[in-house]
């Protein structure tokens, strides 16, 4: 088997488009080659603004969004947002969504027959501090089935969704928890060719974040592509 | 390193979207264009379960697909600059897309500047009609296909 050096192993970190074992990739993902552009015609131009999405108080604790506590191991999660060179991300925002810890999305279009929590809705938002931290508290959520293939559930996951400064930075992902074995059975996370890669997906327990009698703590750095201070045109 | 993608699943639909989130500017502002499409797989389905995003400077606008895989975007046509001709960033994510895809929304009534756009000459001149909204009435049409004859372009990330 060929080893491959460090230095032509990024494209190996990233899914492809196209991977047959998760099914919903054969019908939607593009046949024809996709179009390359100079970086600096593209991939530095600038990202997204998210100004008008709205962040409320509470937004990043998630077991305070009814009136009574979600069942559930409480969790916190944070970590830091990087951008290419090291560099925190500031102020920007990190959005999350997950299942409930029955492994039941309240979204509608979820029906696998676990019981929703009353007490759990399973969205939030944070703008990540100066040096790019970001903290929710939530639930850990549980895994759940799918019908991508006879008996297929997804490991426990949290959903991420994040911006940065330049095009190339915004990134959809998702975190995954240390030790669960059904990540080896996963077609989302067997997509990344990479061991190293998948491993960047794992949240490690923390005692530093754990709250004693509280909460169990887990830390999940981001690293954006390009860079968090790009110069703009006008 | 920096963090692998994964998809958008199909259950963001109770966490993405947010008050007038397809309104990159309100309906009613000067040179307002209401762009309206649909987004299709290589079956020619509908896809219900897209997320896209469009933004150019300022503007930014969200819009999840319905259950006809239909999305509107409200914005302000942006200036031409640097040479290039108005166009939109757009990006596109969904259940079965492990990365997101690129694209852009060209404006049909800037034949001259499409002409010279150094990006839309970088495109295959039979696929670039893909990238340009077509005028429907009061809006404009910009469908979006993952596949098929008339698959959109999208662009490497």
């Amino acid at each position: 088997m060929a080893v491959k050096g460090v230095s032509d192993s990024e494209p190996d970190y990233e899914p492809p488009y196209l991977y047959p074992d998760y099914r919903a990739t054969v019908l939607r993902v593009p046949k024809r080659p996709l179009v390359k552009l100079p970086e600096e015609w593209f991939h530095r131009t600038r990202g997204p603004v998210f100004g008008r999405i709205p962040i409320q108080r509470n937004d990043a604790d998630l077991t305070r969004h009814h009136k009574g506590e979600p069942l559930g191991e409480r969790i916190i999660v944070t970590g830091r947002v990087l951008d290419g060179d090291g560099a925190p991300v500031r102020n920007t925002l990190v959005e999350v969504w997950q299942a409930n810890a029955a492994g039941r999305y309240i979204d509608p279009l979820d029906d696998h027959p676990a019981p929703l929590d009353p007490n759990f809705t399973g969205a939030g938002r944070c703008l990540t501090d100066y040096e790019g931290r970001y903290r929710f508290v939530t639930v850990k959520p549980g895994a759940y089935p799918w019908r991508n293939h006879p008996n297929a559930w997804r490991p426990a996951h949290i959903h991420f969704s994040l911006f940065g400064a330049e095009l190339r930075s915004r990134l959809i992902t998702q975190m995954y928890f240390p030790g669960d074995p059904l990540m080896s059975l996963d077609p989302m996370v067997q997509s990344i060719p990479d061991v190293r890669g998948r491993d960047l997906l794992v949240a490690t327990l923390d005692l530093a974040t754990t709250e004693p009698e509280w909460a169990l703590g887990y830390r999940w750095d981001i690293v954006l592509r390009g860079s968090a201070a790009t110069p703009f045109e006008s | 390193m920096p963090t692998p993608s994964q998809t958008v699943g199909p259950f963001f639909g109770f966490a993405l979207p947010f008050d007038a989130d397809a309104d990159a500017v309100p309906m009613g502002s000067p040179s307002v264009a209401r762009i309206e499409g649909q987004v299709f797989d290589g079956a020619n389905d509908v896809v219900r379960d897209a997320l896209l995003e469009a933004w150019h400077d300022d503007q930014f606008a969200r819009c999840r697909t319905d259950e006809e895989g239909a999305f509107h975007l409200t914005v302000r046509k942006p200036p031409a600059a640097n040479g290039e001709a108005p166009f939109l960033n757009v990006a596109v994510f969904a259940r079965g897309l492990l990365r997101h895809l690129p694209t852009r929304v060209y404006f049909p009534d800037e034949e001259d500047a499409n002409a010279t756009d150094r990006v839309l000459n970088r495109v295959d001149a039979a696929r670039r009609h893909t990238l340009i909204a077509q005028p429907d009435g009061d809006v404009l049409r910009f469908d979006i296909h993952l596949q098929g004859e008339s698959e959109t372009v999208f662009f490497a990330l």
